[in-house]
């Protein structure tokens, strides 16, 4: 792979119907980086995530992830990366087992049952292997989507709220794999509401109506005040620049 | 970097073992698939008539006489009947029937006007495609009535008496594949075709839009699947839904309507392959294009309404105006129709039956090309 950094875009921008969701957010995060993607409801996260691994189009901007060109190579970049979306978006009529068993098939994964096993017992699923999907609480569903994302041992990580609706103790133990993985040099994207969790991540971007507001180390950012302070006071800033 | 194949068979055997799993899970939707078929076999267990006109004729003339002629005059006048074709032989014209071109053939003998003169009551020989008994039906019944008649003009002076004789001469009418007339051997094989056609579509029209409307579209597209793997593999599990369908009918068509099966069962067992798989191929185009699963249903109701209206399965083909024909012919049911009629009832062969098999091979073909035109790889 190219260079130090996994990811490395300009100008990226995005619109619904004459609506900017993302507005010309430059972005670069080195190899084993964990960035916390954090800003309110709406702000563009799950637009700028979906860009990034091409599944939306971007009306602007350009750049590489993991070296290949974002807006070329997009399909490339997909078969890279662990995407987990924020909604639940496996098969609820198919078993936890089956779900594993059609990720690992669609990147025709040499060793296809060895490592469905393996993914089933790191995640503690291994037991709930021929529950339907569809009938998990949901935390463990979106343990199985993070089990899923990881599979084809992908370099980029993009996951999209992993813990919203995890308990705390699974929390701690999926931000203690985050690091163990950004240690064996994988790239993290994550985006939370949860400052604590954000206290963990090597560099934090905030977003607000589409804008990249601010990017840097939690330390930086939060200075003598907690993130949480911070980044109320910077919500209700944009909040009213943006009040017509 | 490996480069990324263009069509994988193991992404496309994934999405094939997805599907079956789905589709077995999905016990509502799987029930609805046999249902279907059962209602449909009871409801439409009787005939819907109509009174088609202009029907093809081709005339064999043994017997190049003025009264020959008048009697085809008459026959045209009836209004039942279009002189579309002469033949030579009777083989020909035979063919022309069997391979459903022409609806009758009327064949003058030669001697017709000799013994006609001599009171010796000759033969006019009609004989009848009646497949379709709503089909010939009127028609025949104009003819019996118009024939006392049609020589009152020709037959004067010395021949005066002939007139007025019961009849001058005897009109003996074949009705061939379906002598008795019974309207079930037409309604059955068709609701075959009219089955497939409304569940096919359907099932597949939903495929897509529901990936998308449950969400698990944006997680299916992160793995890159080509659009080739998605469509097919959303097709193939359906292909054997519909045989289960296409052995019901069969089995109530020969067990409960005692429709006599003439032609070989393992070719038609062969070509519906072709017509399920055009069925299926609509339902995910419409699937492509629809926004959600209402507007896919609303799509296969578009598409099942001219089916049953102008294939020839609810009115005589032959009975329709010019314009409703033109539509017709491009449905791949009008086609199915004339396959599963001809094999069963006329026991026609690949040959006979080919020229519809290819057209509804090329409907597949169109549809498949729109389907992965109109197959977004993003979310936008
Ligand atoms: N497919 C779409 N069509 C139209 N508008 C959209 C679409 N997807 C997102 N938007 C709009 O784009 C903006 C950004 O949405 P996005 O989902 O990226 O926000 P987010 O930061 O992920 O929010 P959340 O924290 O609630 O997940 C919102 O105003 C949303 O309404
Ligand atoms: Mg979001």
């Amino acid at each position: 792979m190219s260079g130090e950094l996994a990811i490395d875009v300009k100008g990226m921008t995005k619109q619904f119907d004459g609506v900017i969701a993302v507005n010309a957010i430059d972005l670069q995060l080195r190899r084993g980086e964990i960035c916390g993607f954090l800003g309110p409801n709406g702000s563009g996260k799950t637009t700028f995530i979906r860009m990034l691994c091409g599944l939306l189009r971007p009306d602007g901007g350009s750049g590489s992830c993991l070296g290949f060109d974002v807006i070329r190579e997009s399909e490339a970049i997909r078969k890279e990366v662990g995407y987990m979306t924020q909604r639940f978006s496996f098969y609820e009529d198919l078993t936890i087992a089956e779900n594993l068993d059609f990720v690992a098939r669609m990147f025709s994964l040499p060793g296809r049952k060895a490592a469905v096993a393996e993914s089933l017992e790191q995640l503690g699923l291994a037991g709930r292997r021929n529950q339907l999907a569809g009938e998990l609480s949901g935390g463990w569903k979106q343990r199985l989507a993070l089990a899923a994302c990881m599979l084809h041992r992908p370099q980029l990580l993009l996951l999209d709220e992993p813990t919203a609706g995890v308990d705390p103790k699974a929390r701690r133990d999926f931000w203690d794999r985050i690091h163990e993985l950004a240690g064996a040099g994988i790239t993290v994207l994550v985006s939370t509401h949860y400052m604590d969790e954000a206290r963990r991540c090597h560099n934090l971007a905030y977003l607000s109506y589409g804008n990249l507001l601010v990017h840097g180390t939690p330390d930086e950012i939060a200075g003598d005040a907690t993130l949480e302070e911070v980044f109320i006071r910077l919500t209700e800033a944009s909040t009213d620049n943006y009040q017509p | 970097m490996t480069p990324l194949p263009v069509f994988s068979p193991a992404r496309l055997w994934a999405m094939v073992v997805k599907e079956f799993i789905q589709m077995r899970r999905d016990r509502l939707t799987f029930g609805m698939m046999i249902g279907i078929p059962l209602i449909q076999l009871m409801l439409f267990g009787f005939a819907i008539n109509s009174d088609p006109k202009h029907l093809a004729t081709a005339v064999l003339m043994a017997d190049r006489t003025p009264h020959a002629r008048t009697i085809l005059q008459a026959i045209r006048t009836s209004g039942y009947f279009d002189f579309v074709r002469e033949v030579q032989s009777e083989g020909e014209g035979g063919e022309l029937l069997a391979r459903g071109e022409i609806q009758f053939l009327v064949t003058v003998p030669s001697g017709f006007s000799r013994e006609l003169l001599r009171g010796e009551r000759p033969v006019l020989l009609l004989e009848a495609d009646a497949t379709d008994p709503a089909a010939t039906g009127n028609a025949v019944a104009s003819l019996k009535a118009l024939l006392g008649s049609a020589l009152q003009h020709e037959l004067q002076g010395p021949f005066a008496h002939l007139a007025t004789t019961a009849e001058p001469f005897e009109l003996r009418i074949h009705p061939r594949y379906n002598p008795e007339g019974i309207t079930q051997y037409n309604i059955v094989p068709g609701l075959m075709g009219v089955v497939l056609t409304m569940t096919m579509v359907m099932i597949t029209g939903l495929a897509i839009t529901r990936e998308r409307e449950r969400g698990t579209m944006e997680n299916l597209l992160s793995m890159v699947p080509r659009p080739l793997e998605v469509l097919i593999g959303k097709i193939v599990p359906y292909i054997l839904v519909g045989y289960v369908q296409v052995c019901l009918i069969l089995l109530a068509a020969r067990f409960v309507f005692n429709v006599p099966m003439v032609g070989s069962l393992v070719l038609l067992l062969a070509v519906v392959m072709v017509f399920i798989i055009a069925n299926l191929a609509v339902g995910i185009t419409f699937s492509t294009i629809a926004r959600n699963q209402l507007q896919a249903v609303q799509m296969t109701f578009f598409f099942f309404l001219p089916s049953i209206l102008l294939s020839g399965f609810m009115f005589p083909f032959r009975g329709m105006p010019r314009w409703a024909q033109y539509i017709g012919e491009v449905l791949p049911l009008t086609h199915f129709l004339r396959i599963i009629r001809g094999v069963l009832l006329k026991g026609n062969g690949l040959g006979e039956i080919w020229p519809q098999i290819w057209q509804i091979g090329l409907f597949v073909l169109v549809a498949v090309v729109i389907a992965v035109k109109r197959y977004r790889r993003t979310l936008d």
